[in-house]
């Protein structure tokens, strides 16, 4: 049984998509769940439909929302606060240490993240790699796991099957629940899976990527 | 925000003339245009906080697309494809351009104070 699990990814609303199954499955067997959210997603491209955020007060519909979110999902949030689309620029062994404390702290047997370089958002791989970067310089992480989410088109060609499949469809309700709360982000995907009654291949493939959550194991040998 | 229309926006755009301004100019296509679609090309640019002081500026267009252009003493702000603008509660003009599912395509903004340049919660 897994003691705490840290979910580490850039943007509000990465968690409800990428992971939103497998942390109500975690939160049902009582382990406590923590996600460490990067950015604020400023810079993000959504800003409702109909819109109703702007670039500039984005951020407070995001946060709002991410804060929803973690309470509908029963999880604590921390951010790290970085500027969206920022985060490879940023010096990576910065963001590692910032990382390192939040696990040092925490100490998490279980860590979830962008699979570096298999991730497409730049923000993604580079918090990805920066989370590899920070469980490599424990001295003792025998006791923990790293599970990584690909997300580009090609990922299964080149590593293989993923690690860890969990079909999350008795949790769809929490997911879709935790999803819709992103408001300013998600009404696009909303009307898709509300709409599910179309049968194109690009709609179910993307309903089917929803409904499993796939992660591969990464080694965190020095 | 709301639709541009020229009458409104230009003596916004004339208020801030000859003034010390910060810009936020910015287009985008999105982080996932070539994840979606394999012929697409990821385009984006942005600049936060370009200090600024232009001469005149202009906003000019049909069809509820416009183009702005700020004149400075050695060169050119323009940003294509504006369709809505705002007066923020900090009196900063926010233009953008968004796309038929409300996605952001095109900003330009300005301001008297800079830009939040960092998450506010950093
Ligand atoms: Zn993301």
């Amino acid at each position: 049984m897994q003691r705490h699990v840290l979910v580490i990814f850039p943007h509000p609303d990465d968690e409800s998509f990428g992971a939103s199954g497998t942390i109500a499955q975690f939160r049902e067997q009582g382990v406590p769940v923590t996600y460490l959210c990067g950015t604020l997603g400023e810079m993000g491209r959504n800003m409702g439909n109909p819109i109703f955020a702007n670039r500039e007060n984005l951020y407070t519909f995001r946060k709002q929302e991410l804060f929803e979110a973690a309470k509908k999902l029963d999880i604590q949030v921390e951010m790290l606060g970085y500027r969206d689309k920022t985060l490879e620029f940023e010096p990576q062994k910065e963001v590692s240490e910032r990382i390192r404390s939040y696990i040092d702290t925490l100490k998490p047997n279980l860590i979830i993240t962008h699979y570096p370089g298999y991730a497409v958002h730049p923000d993604h791989n580079a918090l990805g790699a920066a989370v590899m970067e920070a469980v490599r310089t424990m001295d003792s992480n025998e006791q923990l796991e790293v599970w990584a989410h690909a997300i580009s088109n090609q990922h299964e060609d080149e590593l293989g099957p993923p690690d860890v499949v969990h079909d999350v469809t008795p949790y769809w309700e929490q997911k879709l629940n935790a999803i819709e709360t992103h408001l300013s982000q998600a009404s696009g995907m909303m009307s898709l899976l509300k709409d599910s009654q179309k049968d194109d291949t690009q709609t179910s493939e993307q309903l089917e990527r929803l409904r499993t959550e796939r992660y591969y194991r990464l080694s965190i040998k020095k | 925000m709301q639709a541009i229309e020229i009458d409104k926006v230009q003596p916004l755009i004339d208020a801030f003339a000859g003034k010390d301004v910060y810009v936020h100019l910015e287009t985008t296509n999105g982080a996932y245009a070539s994840h979606f679609n394999e012929n697409a090309y990821n385009v984006g640019a942005f600049i936060r906080n370009a200090h600024v002081r232009y001469q005149h500026g202009k906003i000019v267009g049909t069809g509820g697309s416009f183009r702005v252009g700020l004149k400075l003493d050695l060169g050119w702000v323009y940003a294509e494809g504006v369709t809505d603008f705002e007066m923020d509660d900090q009196n900063r003009l926010l233009m953008a351009g968004h796309d038929v599912e409300g996605r952001l395509m095109v900003a330009l903004e300005i301001s008297e104070t800079p830009f939040s340049h960092e998450s506010e919660d950093a």
